[in-house]
C-alpha cells in the first residue's frame, strides 16, 4: 500500500522561516536586574522623573513577588539576572530621521520579513511603527496620522512629547503591581507603541507594528498603550517573528487600551515567534499580559489573536467593561505544535449594565503540543442585563497533544445571561482520505480542514492579515498531520 | 483500463480479498455483488488507495501503471474516483471550494488551464442542476449535516464534475429511497462513456434496475466466483448467493 497509518505520525518539522540573525551592532547591557539597571534604561531615555519613579515602585515591588505556577505549562526556571534588559542597534547619530538613514541590513530584515516599509507600505495603506529589539527604528506616515490628529509613535517618543497623556494613562488599566510579569515588565520596559486618537476621529489607516527580538539573551519587554477617545475608531495590528536559536528567551509584554465613551478599537495579534525546534529545544517565553477597558459607554474593544508562534504562550487579552452598554470581544487561534504550549483565553469583566461580550476561541494541537483555553466571565452585581457567550473548540492532530478547557464563571447579578459551547474534535484519517481521493494533497487537505475549523475568526482579521494569518498556520502545521 | 491479478489484500491479520481478478476496459460497466463481508468494500478501498490494507500478494494495474504504488491523491488526479458508501464530514469548508481545489488538481494533472471562480461556478451549475441539487448547498460545509440522499447526490456530482476515467461506486445506492436512487442513477448513466469505466460494488440488483451492467461479479469470501451478464443478477435476486458457493466448491 502507499499510504499506512503510520504515515499519520511519521511527518515532521517544517523549519522556522524567519530563523536569521542581523549582523548589527548593538548597545547591550550586561545581563542582571537591579535598581541601577532601571535607573540606566530610564537616562538613556531621557525619561521625566515619574517615569523613573514608577519604574523603581515597580521594580521595588516586583522584587517581593513570585513566579506564579498556576497554568497548565511546564516551565524551566528563568534566571532573571542572566538577561540582559536592554539592547539598541547602535545609532550613527541620535536615531534616523528618515528611511535612508536606516541601517540598510536592519531593513533587509524587514524585507525578509514581509513588513512593508516602503512604498508597498503606503499603497497597502498601512502604517508601521518597527520595533527592532527595544528601539523604534523608523515610523511611515507620522504625517498623514497628524493631519487626522492621530499619534502614533513610539513608546519613547511619546513619553518625550506628550508625558501628559502617559502620566493619566500608563498603568490605569494594568497597573505596575498586576502580576509578576507585567510588573517586570514595567520596571524594565524598553520601547513599544503609542497610539492616542482624538475625538471623533477615525483612524484613517491601519496601524501596524512589527517587533523582532534579534539580539541574543535580551528579553523583549515592549509596552504598547492605546487610547481612543469619544467617538473614535481605530484598528490596530502587531505581527511578531525572533529569530531563531537554541536557548530560551524571554518576551513579558505589556499592552493597555483604553477606549472612551462610544469608541471602538480593534487589535488584531499574529504572532510567530519562534517555537523550538521539532524537539523543544530554544523558542520564546511569551508571557504578556493585554488588556482593555471600555472604560466609556457604548464603547468596544475587540481582540483578534492568532498565536502560532513561541515556545510557550501564556496570555489572556481581556476586556473590563465599565461602561453601559459596552461590548468585548475576543477571537483566537492558538497552535501548538511540537513541544510548543499555549496557555491562553481571555477575561471579561462586566461592570457596567448591559454589557456584552462575546469570546471565540480555536486550539489546535498537534505534535506533542499543549493547548490550554483558560477564561474567565465575571459578573458583577451592577452589571444589569450582562451577556456573554463563550465557544471553546479544540481540534486534534494525533495522539500525543493536548487540548484542556478550563472555563471559570463568576456571576453575580441574577439578570446575567452566559452561555458555553465546548467542542473538541480530531482531523480524522477518514477527512484526509475524502481530500485526498479527490486529489488534493495530505497538506493541502490539513491546511483545509484547519483552515474550515478557523474561519469564523480569520473572518475577523483585517483582509490582507487574514491572508497571511492562513499562510503562517499553513507553514506552521506543514508535515505535522495526525 | 484496469487489470486486477490475483489480489490478495488483508485489515491487520484478517485475510480479506483472497485473489481477486478483474479486468476492466473503457466503456465498460460492471457490477460487483456479494453477501456482507464479502470483501466489495475492500476492493474499492484498496484500489482507491484508504489506509489500514495491506496488499499481500497480486497486482493492480491501472492503464498500464501499478495503481498500488500511487499515493491516494495522485491516483485521483490520473482519473480515478471513488463514491463512497459513507461520505465523509468536513465541517467548516465549504462544498464549493473542496470540489475546485479538487478540479483543479486533476486539471492541473492534464495540463489543462486551472479554472477561477467563475468559470467554476458556471461548470458546476449545471452539473448541480442534473443531480437536483439547490444552489445553497456550495457555500455549506461539506457534507455538513447532509442527509443520506444528498450526500450521496454530493458524491455523483463530485464524479460528474471531476470526470475521472475509473469511477468505483461502494454502494452508492445504500440507504437511498426510490426517487434519490433515480437521481442518482441518472446522474451516473450521464457520465457512460465509451472512454469511462464504472465499477459498482452493491447488495442489491435493484441499482441494476437503473444503471444497467456489461458484466455482473459475484465475490464471495475474498474471490470473484462468478461472472455473467444482468441476468446474473436477476438470478442472484431470486436465488440468493448460496448456490454460487455451493457451485464454486463443487467444481
Amino acid at each position: 500500500m502507499a499510504s499506512t497509518p503510520t504515515d499519520l505520525d511519521a511527518l515532521v518539522a517544517q523549519k522556522y522561516q524567519h530563523g536569521f540573525v542581523t549582523d548589527v551592532e548593538s548597545d547591550t547591557l550586561p545581563p542582571g536586574l537591579d535598581e541601577d539597571v532601571v535607573r540606566v534604561i530610564s537616562k538613556i531615555k531621557r525619561e521625566p522623573q515619574f517615569m523613573l519613579d514608577w519604574r523603581l515602585r515597580a521594580l521595588r515591588h516586583w522584587q517581593t513577588m513570585a513566579n506564579p505556577d498556576w497554568a497548565h505549562l511546564r516551565i524551566a526556571p528563568i534566571d532573571y539576572q542572566s538577561i540582559s534588559y536592554y539592547s539598541a542597534p547602535r545609532a550613527k547619530t541620535d536615531g534616523p530621521k528618515s528611511l535612508d538613514e536606516v541601517d540598510p541590513k536592519l531593513l533587509a530584515t524587514y524585507e525578509k520579513l514581509g513588513v512593508p516599509l516602503h512604498e508597498r507600505a503606503r499603497l497597502a495603506g498601512v502604517a508601521v511603527d518597527a520595533v527592532f529589539d527595544s528601539v523604534s527604528v523608523a515610523t511611515t506616515f507620522k504625517d498623514k496620522l497628524a493631519k487626522a490628529g492621530v499619534i502614533f509613535c513610539s513608546f519613547s517618543d511619546a513619553v518625550q512629547n506628550h508625558p501628559e497623556l502617559i502620566e493619566q494613562y500608563l498603568g490605569s488599566v494594568v497597573p505596575y503591581a498586576d502580576n509578576y510579569f507585567a510588573t517586570l515588565n514595567s520596571a524594565v520596559f524598553s520601547d513599544g507603541s503609542f497610539v492616542y486618537v482624538p475625538r471623533g476621529v477615525r483612524c484613517p489607516m491601519e496601524l501596524s507594528t512589527y517587533f523582532r527580538i534579534n539580539a541574543a539573551n535580551t528579553g523583549q519587554f515592549e509596552r504598547t498603550l492605546i487610547i481612543a477617545d469619544e467617538g473614535s475608531h481605530v484598528s490596530y495590528l502587531e505581527g511578531c517573528t525572533a529569530p531563531m536559536r537554541d536557548e530560551n528567551q524571554l518576551h513579558a509584554a505589556v499592552v493597555e487600551l483604553v477606549a472612551l465613551k462610544d469608541a471602538n478599537i480593534k487589535y488584531s495579534t499574529v504572532q510567530n515567534w519562534y517555537p523550538g525546534d521539532e524537539n523543544g529545544v530554544g523558542g520564546i517565553y511569551n508571557f504578556v499580559t493585554k488588556r482593555g477597558e471600555c472604560r466609556g459607554a457604548n464603547s468596544r474593544i475587540s481582540w483578534t489573536q492568532v498565536e502560532t508562534g513561541s515556545a510557550i504562550t501564556w496570555k489572556y487579552p481581556s476586556c473590563v467593561l465599565t461602561g453601559d452598554n459596552s461590548v468585548g470581544e475576543f477571537y483566537s487561534v492558538a497552535l501548538a505544535n511540537h513541544y510548543q504550549q499555549a496557555d491562553t483565553g481571555t477575561k471579561m469583566i462586566h461592570i457596567g449594565r448591559n454589557t456584552r461580550s462575546t469570546i471565540v476561541s480555536k486550539g489546535i494541537s498537534a505534535g506533542r503540543g499543549q493547548n490550554t483555553y483558560r477564561g474567565l466571565v465575571k459578573v458583577l452585581p451592577s452589571a444589569e442585563g450582562a451577556r456573554n457567550f463563550t465557544q471553546c473548540d479544540s481540534l486534534l492532530m494525533g495522539d500525543k497533544c493536548g487540548a484542556h478547557t478550563f472555563p471559570y464563571m463568576e456571576i453575580r447579578n441574577p439578570s446575567a445571561v452566559v452561555e458555553h459551547e465546548a467542542t473538541t474534535s480530531k482531523i480524522a484519517d477518514d477527512q484526509l482520505f475524502y481530500c485526498r481521493s479527490r486529489g488534493v494533497s495530505e497538506e493541502d487537505a490539513v491546511n483545509m480542514i484547519v483552515n474550515g475549523f478557523c474561519k469564523v475568526v480569520f473572518k475577523e482579521l483585517p483582509m490582507e492579515f487574514a491572508v497571511e494569518a492562513q499562510n503562517l498556520l499553513a507553514v506552521s502545521l506543514e508535515g505535522s498531520v495526525g | 483500463m484496469l487489470s486486477i491479478r490475483d489480489l490478495h489484500a488483508q485489515i491487520g491479520a484478517r485475510k480479506i480479498l483472497k485473489g481477486v481478478n478483474l479486468e476492466v476496459k473503457p466503456g465498460e460497466v460492471h457490477a460487483i455483488m456479494g453477501p456482507n463481508g464479502s470483501g466489495k468494500s475492500t476492493l474499492a478501498s484498496v484500489l482507491a488507495g484508504r489506509a489500514g490494507y495491506e496488499v499481500t500478494k497480486g497486482t493492480a494495474h491501472y492503464l498500464g501503471d501499478d495503481l498500488l504504488a500511487l499515493e491516494p491523491e495522485e491516483r485521483a488526479r490520473r482519473g480515478v474516483f471513488l463514491a463512497f458508501q459513507y461520505p465523509v464530514e468536513i465541517p467548516g469548508v465549504n462544498n464549493a471550494y473542496l470540489l475546485k481545489a479538487a478540479l483543479n488538481a486533476v486539471r492541473k494533472q492534464r495540463g489543462l488551464q486551472e479554472l477561477d471562480a467563475f468559470e467554476f461556478l458556471a461548470l458546476i451549475k449545471d452539473k448541480m442542476k442534473l443531480m437536483q441539487m439547490d444552489e445553497s448547498f456550495l457555500s455549506r460545509g461539506v457534507n455538513e449535516g447532509f442527509s443520506g440522499g444528498e450526500k450521496k447526490r454530493n458524491e455523483i456530482l463530485q464524479m460528474a464534475v471531476l470526470e475521472p476515467k475509473l469511477a468505483l461506486l461502494d454502494e452508492t445506492d445504500s440507504g437511498l429511497d426510490i426517487d434519490a436512487l433515480r437521481v442518482v442513477a441518472t446522474g451516473v448513466n450521464s457520465l457512460r462513456s465509451p472512454q469511462r469505466a464504472i465499477v459498482m460494488v452493491t447488495h442489491y440488483q435493484r441499482l441494476l434496475d437503473y444503471i444497467e451492467p456489461d458484466f455482473v461479479h459475484v465475490l464471495s469470501d475474498g474471490r470473484i466466483l462468478r461472472t455473467g451478464d444482468k441476468s446474473l443478477a436477476l438470478e442472484l435476486e431470486k436465488r440468493g448467493y448460496d448456490w454460487v458457493k455451493q457451485e464454486a466448491s463443487a467444481a
